[in-house]
């Protein structure tokens, strides 16, 4: 048991966001969320990471209650990408790659050879080691999401959670960002948008719909035609394909 | 670059104590009263170790107890202003941020006004402390309407905003309404700044203020790095956003208000001194705080020299001088460092 929540509730301007969702990470696995627009996938990563505190139901860490633990603990756990998160600050790769060590640095601590392997580790697992001296400002959206990534595994967490990591990205970026997070072999809970990257990529789905949890299991289980015209409002049909995942393709009626 | 150089950091806080002292010893050196520079060690020399050379009372005066007590609440004062810009900046993500937006010269100018025209406070409370509790009402309010708004950081610049607008309309009513001609002079120079009226019991109001300001933002660079990219990101980082935000918002808040009080509204220092900084230091906090204390307190010292001798027989105000030679200076900073949009 790795990350999981229990009964988790949330609401923002007197609407209920996140409503009674249960779910849980299995380990070195990624689970994957999809919902239409609005059904509560990034309030619930934020709700996972503590960014947002529950109403009510909890969120636990290898059952410990996240609420509990120092917040720079949690952050040596877990990390999270957030989508399109930019700055207006003249920074490096590295610079934005070394702030992933801030939970693992005391308030004068300076940066050490430690801090530094990390870094360059991280830097190396995301393809971006010759990109050291870059400034942000002149990445592309791919390789600015890819720093994002290393950023996160520079703290060193077990757990990632990623909202829509390829969110504005072209499809080749978008392969390559998913290929990428697949090979890093840790527990990954991710929102994404692509129901056939869903299924391509992640070992588990779950489902919302109005801040409910409709569905969880594998791609196989839970990609099914009535459940995809119940949630998204589209007629689809399934198929195997070569690769042995669940193919959707969208049915749309003729011009 | 992986071990930190411990000898450049050395060297580069040796050169800038260095030049910062030559812009104390420069203070003291020039002025209205030319005194030869031998008379000025001898009168440093008397002040600070209790020697006992003849040097006239006048002199003595002019150099220990005038010229060096204005220099070093000069240097204090630009170097608390361009950390608080800093810190502020970083915090709000903006900037455009300078140690006024949250509504501090506001405040402190109907204070002010409020002392040297309503009489307000009777014989007890001076137009230091009137700008003072008037600097701690206006953050107040702006503190109150921020958190009513949610505290994201947009709010925060809007509610300083309003709360700027509600005491300057104050001040504005006040000065229109119940001041002489005499008056209303003297309220503009006190809001243009003024090194005029500091003297030594300043210095220890100063130094403590601006010193403990400096080792909490010190303590928190970190943090500050963390927000580049936003709050949910420096929180997602370990930092204990609420925390950090409200230790430094008041940190910054003391100290401006402190030096407002002591000397008025300087402008410019806050919002520009930080930019040029960082071109010198890049965004790392841990190098751009001092960076700002040290090139903050070399500007002000040297913005005040300027505004005693520019015009002969007469002080421009310090707030003139700070935009006058700080803007083409930072016009051109910003003309060298440019880079293709």
């Amino acid at each position: 048991m790795t990350l999981a929540a229990r009964d988790v509730r949330w609401s923002a301007g007197g609407r209920m966001i996140v409503d009674g969702v249960t779910l849980h990470a299995k380990p070195g696995k990624i689970l994957g969320l999809i919902g239409p627009n609005g059904s509560g996938k990034s309030s619930l990563l934020r709700l996972l990471c503590r960014l947002r505190k529950v109403a009510s139901g909890v969120v636990t860490l290898d059952d410990c209650e996240i609420g509990t633990l120092p917040r720079h603990e949690l952050a040596r756990r877990l990390a999270f990408v957030e989508q399109q998160a930019t700055t207006e600050i003249q920074l490096s790769v590295c610079d934005v790659v070394r702030l992933g060590r801030t939970p693992h640095r005391g308030a004068l601590a300076s940066w050490t050879t430690t801090d530094e392997d990390a870094v360059e580790a991280a830097l190396a697992r995301v393809d971006m080691a010759d990109r050291h001296d870059q400034f942000w400002h002149t990445l592309s959206g791919g390789e600015r999401q890819r720093v994002h990534i290393a950023r996160a595994l520079a703290q060193m967490p077990s757990e990632l959670i990623l909202d829509e990591p390829t969110n504005h990205l072209d499809i080749q970026h978008q392969l390559s960002i998913l290929t990428l997070i697949r090979r890093l072999g840790i527990t990954c809970i991710m929102a994404l948008h692509d129901l056939n990257l869903a299924s391509l990529f992640c070992d588990e789905i779950a489902v919302l719909h109005e801040g409910k949890l409709v569905d969880a299991g594998t791609p196989e289980t839970v990609m099914t035609e009535p459940l995809i015209q119940h949630v998204f409002g589209v007629a689809v049909s399934i198929r195997r394909a070569a690769s042995g995942r669940r193919h959707i393709e969208y049915l749309i009626e003729p011009f | 670059m992986v071990r930190p150089n411990w000898l450049a950091r050395g060297a580069v806080a040796l050169l800038a104590f260095v030049l910062l002292i030559l812009a104390i010893a420069l203070a003291v050196t020039i002025g209205e009263m030319s005194i030869p520079l031998a008379t000025v060690f001898k009168a440093l020399g008397n002040g600070l170790f209790d020697l006992d050379y003849p040097v006239s009372a006048i002199q003595q005066g002019v150099i220990f107890d005038y010229r060096l007590s204005r220099a070093v609440v000069a240097a204090l004062c630009g170097g608390a202003l361009a950390l608080s810009g800093a810190i502020l900046q970083a915090l709000l993500r903006n900037p455009l941020a300078e140690p006024y937006i949250l509504g501090i010269s506001a405040g402190a100018s109907t204070g002010a006004v409020a002392v040297m025209i309503l009489g307000f406070g009777g014989a007890a409370l001076s137009i230091s402390g009137g700008a003072f509790l008037g600097a701690i009402a206006a953050l107040v309010i702006v503190a109150v309407l921020a958190a009513g708004s949610g505290g994201a950081t947009d709010r925060v610049i809007l509610a300083g905003v309003a709360g700027s607008q509600l005491f300057n309309a104050a001040t504005a009513t006040i000065v229109t309404t119940l001041a002489s001609a005499e008056q209303a002079r003297g309220v503009m120079f006190w809001l243009l700044g003024n090194f005029g009226g500091v003297r030594w019991p300043d210095v220890w109001l100063a130094t403590p203020v601006a010193f403990a300001g400096f080792a909490v933002c010190i303590f928190h660079t970190k943090a500050l790095d963390a927000f580049a990219f936003g709050a949910d990101a420096a929180a997602a980082l370990g930092v204990a956003v609420p925390r950090v935000r409200i230790v430094l918002f008041v940190t910054t808040a003391v100290m401006t208000a402190t030096m407002v009080s002591i000397v008025g509204t300087i402008g410019f220092v806050g919002l520009v001194i930080p930019h040029a900084a960082r071109f010198l230091t890049g965004p790392a906090h841990a190098r751009l705080l001092p960076a700002c204390l040290i090139i903050g307190a070399i500007f002000m010292i040297l913005a005040d020299i300027l505004s005693r001798t520019l015009v002969p027989q007469q002080i421009l105000p310090i707030g003139v001088v700070t935009a006058l030679f700080g803007a083409p200076a930072f016009a051109f900073i910003l003309y060298r460092a440019r880079r293709p949009a």
